[in-house]
């Protein structure tokens, strides 16, 4: 248990990234620090693929010395899917830091709890 | 090879290409084009499902040059593409009945970004339906939540806004679990197509190697999923979202999005990780009792609402508790009876959305129960499509909401007696709920109310605008044919839920 951890030290730093990420997206009030957290969350989940999909001593699936064995060369999967998630989370924040340029202009607080009360008054 | 074989790649492609190039049209012709994508794609869904009956083979077919395992694949079969088709016919019908109100509250110059939404939302849905791959699920499941978003908030006032945000928030705290228990199976497999994964699965199950990480990733996608879905404690953006937006987003969000991810979760649950191995890993009874409390909680929740919109929204909540308590059920006639309720409330929800719009019209706007009293007489189609839809959801025979609650209980009665009895509880429980709530609508609808007040003037304008639009009335026919075709005609639509689901494995 205690060998496998330390030697997976990686994945288990990934994945208390990924609790912080997550909680900080669930609780904190402040839409900018929420987002932060969407990132942080993202980002652990990267550094999981990259973690899951390096191996020591191997190279980057590029042939420019004629070595073809397989055992040279790591698998590129993992990597690309670590590209096509960032694309994903860029325009996730993106769209989020958009809403939230909107809900700052007419409320002028960044509390969503603030903008929920206000709202209610606004209806009464 | 056959020609059909192609139609589902053809309609994914053709509603992802016509969002691009709805973007430089203009209010008209981008509604014109829409509907036309719309019809075409319902058309090719619709070959595409007779030939699929004729054949019962289902097949996979190869997008790209790349042959499995390294390449990427979708995958059709009976229950895909007779889901493709409904999902088209009722996005279809609720665009169509929400008309005036997307041209009335929408600004003109945004008119065609809605349809952008709507085009993207469909290839999403259709490519959630078909893929055979789990990473271009994620992909498309992201695509799906920001459209979503985007039909959410396209009114722009204050509340949509605020609701577009509370369901960007929760929807990535989806995608974010969805995503690292997909990672933690890829890792485990070494696979992203389901057929191979789910070989894997069943290799390092039997060896009792990777057990622990195993129902970990498991549960975190389906967490992921329920989360999106808006199963019962994470509903919470769901009535603003449902309540303040345009009403065909309206009936699309409820009808069509938390769907697609319902039948994402039981393709995984089938087609990737094997339905023996879910069942034994116990996850399907935290849904269970999930369910069981959405179904009893939003009910209540629909019971204290005093607008109509959000107590439909409240309704939708019970209902995807309904969905999840069929799954928890872990038989596959419990399956069968939750695909069947899909297409029961998505055929319902949407009727309500659209008919209840149109009383609140003939009630000057408002959404309050005090001045909705007698708009039944109003607007007469959207009183008797409102109260359709209400028989139907409380479960009136004739009606499609009778047979879904009739699989249940049949489900429930095959289980155990630990799952049987709560089952049979809650449903009595979450009927009589449901006839509490509905019920005091429609007899509202059509309480007379005395001439002379200035609501009813209010009321005749509006009556007299609402004549002017047949083609919200037509589509308020063809959703009431819909429910009640399911509800007539249920047995050959449950055999052939039960055909697919068994093509599934």
């Amino acid at each position: 248990m205690g060998g496998n951890l330390l030697a997976n030290y990686g994945e288990a730093v990934a994945m208390i990234l990924f609790g912080i990420g997550f909680s900080n997206l669930l609780l904190q009030k402040n839409l900018i620090k929420k987002i932060i957290g969407l990132n942080i969350m993202d980002t652990a989940t990267y550094l999981f693929l990259a973690e899951k999909g390096f191996i020591a001593g191997r190279m980057a699936p590029i042939v420019v010395d004629g070595v073809t064995s397989v055992e040279a060369y790591i698998n590129p999967v993992p990597s690309g899917l670590v590209l096509t998630g960032i694309v994903v989370s860029v325009s996730v924040t993106a769209l989020m830091l958009s809403l939230t340029i909107r809900l700052y202009r007419r409320y002028h607080t960044l509390d969503m709890d603030e903008i929920s009360t206000m709202m209610k008054k606004e209806d009464q | 090879m056959d020609f059909i074989q192609n139609f589902p790649f053809f309609s994914i492609l053709l509603s992802l290409g016509s969002g691009v190039l709805t973007s430089i049209m203009d209010k008209r012709m981008a509604r014109l084009w829409n509907t036309f994508i719309l019809v075409v794609i319902t058309v090719l869904s619709a070959v595409l499902f007779v030939y699929m009956l004729g054949t019962r083979e289902p097949y996979t077919f190869m997008m790209g040059h790349f042959p499995a395992p390294w390449g990427n694949e979708i995958r059709a079969g009976v229950l895909e593409a007779g889901m493709a088709l409904f999902f088209c016919l009722v996005m279809l019908f609720s665009l169509k009945g929400g008309q005036e109100h997307i041209d009335a509250e929408i600004e003109d110059t945004k008119v065609n970004l809605y349809y952008i939404m709507i085009n993207l939302l469909l290839s999403s849905l259709l490519a959630l339906i078909y893929t055979n791959d789990l990473f271009t699920a994620y992909v498309f499941v992201e695509i799906n939540t920001i459209s979503a978003c985007g039909l959410i908030m396209i009114t722009q006032s204050g509340r949509t806004i605020e609701a577009a945000t509370r369901y960007m928030i929760m929807a990535s705290l989806g995608s974010g679990l969805l995503l690292m228990g997909l990672c933690i199976l890829y890792d485990i497999t070494g696979h992203l197509l389901m057929s191979n994964i789910k070989d894997s699965i069943a290799y390092v199950y039997a060896q009792g190697t990777y057990n622990i990480p195993l129902i970990a990733s498991i549960g975190m996608v389906v967490v992921g999923l329920a989360i999106k879905s808006a199963l019962y404690p994470f509903h919470t953006w769901l009535p603003d979202a449902y309540g303040y937006s345009t009403a065909s987003s309206a009936a699309i969000l409820s009808s069509l999005v938390s769907k697609g991810y319902i039948f994402l979760l039981i393709k995984i649950f089938f087609r990737v990780v094997g339905f023996d191995i879910i069942v034994d890993s116990k996850i399907v009874n935290i849904l269970f009792v999930f369910g069981l409390c959405g179904m009893i909680m939003g009910s209540v929740n629909a019971i204290l609402e005093d607008d109509i919109r959000r107590m439909i929204a409240f309704s939708s909540v019970a209902q995807i508790g309904y969905i999840y308590m069929g799954l928890g059920l872990g038989t596959t006639i419990g399956i069968v009876a939750s695909i069947f309720h899909i297409l029961s409330h998505a055929s319902t929800k949407s009727l309500l959305f659209i008919a209840g719009v149109g009383l609140t019209d003939a009630s000057g706007g408002s959404k309050r129960f005090d001045d909705l009293t007698g708009s039944g007489y109003r607007n007469p189609a959207a009183g008797i499509a409102f109260t359709i839809g209400a028989c139907s959801m409380v479960g009136i025979p004739l009606f499609s909401g009778f047979i879904s609650k009739v699989q249940f209980a049949e489900a429930a009665v095959q289980n155990s007696l630990a799952k049987m009895l709560p089952t049979l509880i809650c449903l009595a429980i979450s009927t009589v709920l449901n006839a509490i709530y509905f019920m005091k609508t429609v007899i509202r609808l059509y309480t007379p109310v005395s001439k002379k007040t200035k609501k009813t003037q209010a009321g005749e304008a509006a009556r007299a605008s609402v004549r002017e639009h047949p083609l919200y009335n037509i589509s308020l026919v063809c959703m009431i044919i819909l429910n009640v075709i399911l509800g007539c005609c249920s047995q050959p639509i449950v055999d052939w839920i039960t055909d697919g689901l068994a093509m599934f494995g």
